[in-house]
């Protein structure tokens, strides 16, 4: 007997998930079928307002519900200092610290020259242009300590240089809660170069 | 008798891929085992003991589990991360060239220990170089001299004859050098001066320390280039992705 459409329809667009396999989405489907309607309701109205609701910020370029985003429209944050994040999602951890109160920037992405990403690729442009109100001081490049982090954010300081602002990189160093012994060498010699005064 | 569980090697990394949550898929050059591919888990985590060992452009010992599909890095222990390389926009994208180069020209599971010697050497150089430029074109005729695509620079590839003293051609389907009366004839060949034929011949027979010596003017410089990338174009049918990032990088202006 051939599955019902819609069970058929639910469990090829389940499978198309990140880590999701067949047998996973049929697992999903049947529970679903099962589960109260509300619930099911609920879930198809979170799907639906991801794609519906959320716009990019138009300052900071965060994905956001209201625009400017929560950060960029709040008064109490120090708009003289842009931190230079990669995807939306590593501001979430560094809001975490509850130590940065400035504007956000995202770049979504980073300069991989072998997978053919360059600088035109990037919200690079839209950088620029929120720099040229003279209004920010400092600028902190938190793109990820690899490579391509590293590429991008020695390509940043390039092109903001000359602008005259300050340009901070975030420390490189040793991982709290690591080991010495397992540290590598790059690491060591940054946490070595970086050391402070206690 | 089984092979063992484990082995250990020697590893240049190429490439680097996301796999999952926090792991990579790594694409080694090794000088045993030609390049592989393998499983470095959890190296996207800061606390990773594994991390930075096995950043691109690092020269690591490595020990690997043999696994269902993809063999699993255990441990990794720094040789040489090449520091000079990654404080220097320049040289980290030279670097990265000299990666996709060597990905893109090698098969897996092909063992060439001269191959793997000449980009460790091609490394160590590029750590030191001021110019870089020199030291991607020795790599890559080198290179292409050990494939087996050794452009041809005495003679015309196509009448025969010893090449006169002058400006010549150069087409990249004949694997070399075309005298001017054949290549005035063959409209995808490209002019080749003196200057560069004699750079060339240079290289192709010298070591490293001696071509480092050779003094080439930026007009030079970008016609080597051009060479060599239309050749390295036809040979591997595509160009390679980071040309286009060092061309933007030449057009952006160094802060002085």
């Amino acid at each position: 007997m051939p599955t019902a459409e819609p069970i058929a329809r639910l469990i090829e667009e389940l499978n198309r998930l990140p880590s999701i396999g067949p047998k996973s989405a049929q697992r999903l489907t049947y529970y679903l079928l099962r589960a109260p309607a509300n619930e099911v309701a609920a879930l198809a109205d979170a799907i639906r307002n991801l794609k519906e609701k959320l716009v990019l910020c138009s300052i900071c370029l965060n994905i956001t519900d209201s625009d400017p985003c929560a950060i960029c429209r709040n008064e109490e944050r120090d708009r003289t200092k842009i931190c230079i994040v990669e995807e939306p999602i590593d501001i979430l951890p560094l809001e975490r610290t509850k130590k940065y109160k400035g504007l956000y920037h995202v770049l979504y992405g980073v300069i991989a020259p072998t997978d053919g990403i360059g600088p035109d690729e990037l919200k690079i442009k839209e950088l620029l242009s929120r720099l040229n109100d003279g209004l920010v001081t400092e600028v902190i490049l938190a793109t990820n300590p690899n490579l391509e982090g590293e590429t991008t954010a020695m390509y940043l300081q390039r092109l903001i240089a000359p602008l005259g602002i300050r340009i901070t990189r975030l420390a490189r160093g040793l991982p709290y809660g690591g080991d010495l012994e397992y540290a590598d060498d790059v690491t060591l010699s940054r946490a070595l170069e970086g050391r402070q005064e206690m | 008798m089984t092979a063992s569980r484990t082995y250990q090697t020697e590893a240049i990394i190429l490439k680097r891929i996301k796999l999952g949550e926090a792991d990579r898929i790594l694409t080694l050059y090794t000088p045993e085992l030609g390049k592989l591919k393998a499983v470095a888990k959890g190296t996207r985590r800061p606390q990773s003991k594994l991390g930075g060992h096995v950043e691109l452009l690092t020269h690591s010992r490595l020990m690997l589990a043999r696994g269902r599909n993809l063999d699993i890095i255990t441990q990794a222990q720094t040789i040489n991360n090449f520091l000079p390389i990654k404080d220097d926009l320049e040289r980290i994208s030279r670097g990265l060239y000299i990666a996709e180069l060597v990905d893109s020209f090698t098969g897996e599971h092909i063992e060439d220990r001269r191959l793997f010697d000449l980009v460790l050497a091609t490394l160590h150089q590029l750590s030191q170089a001021k110019d870089c430029e020199p030291i991607l074109r020795y790599f890559e005729l080198h290179l292409l001299d050990h494939l087996g695509y050794r452009p041809q620079l005495q003679q015309c590839t196509e009448c025969n004859s010893t090449l006169k003293p002058e400006a010549n051609f150069f087409s990249p389907s004949h694997g070399g050098v075309l005298c001017h009366d054949c290549g005035f004839h063959e409209p995808v060949a490209r002019p080749l001066s003196l200057n560069a034929l004699k750079v060339l011949r240079l290289w192709q027979n010298c070591d490293y320390a001696a071509a480092r010596r050779v003094k080439i003017n930026p007009e030079l410089a970008t016609e080597l280039e051009q060479v060599m990338r239309e050749y390295i174009k036809y040979l591997l049918e595509k160009q390679l992705k980071s040309t286009a990032w060092l061309d933007k990088l030449k057009r952006t202006t160094q802060p002085k």
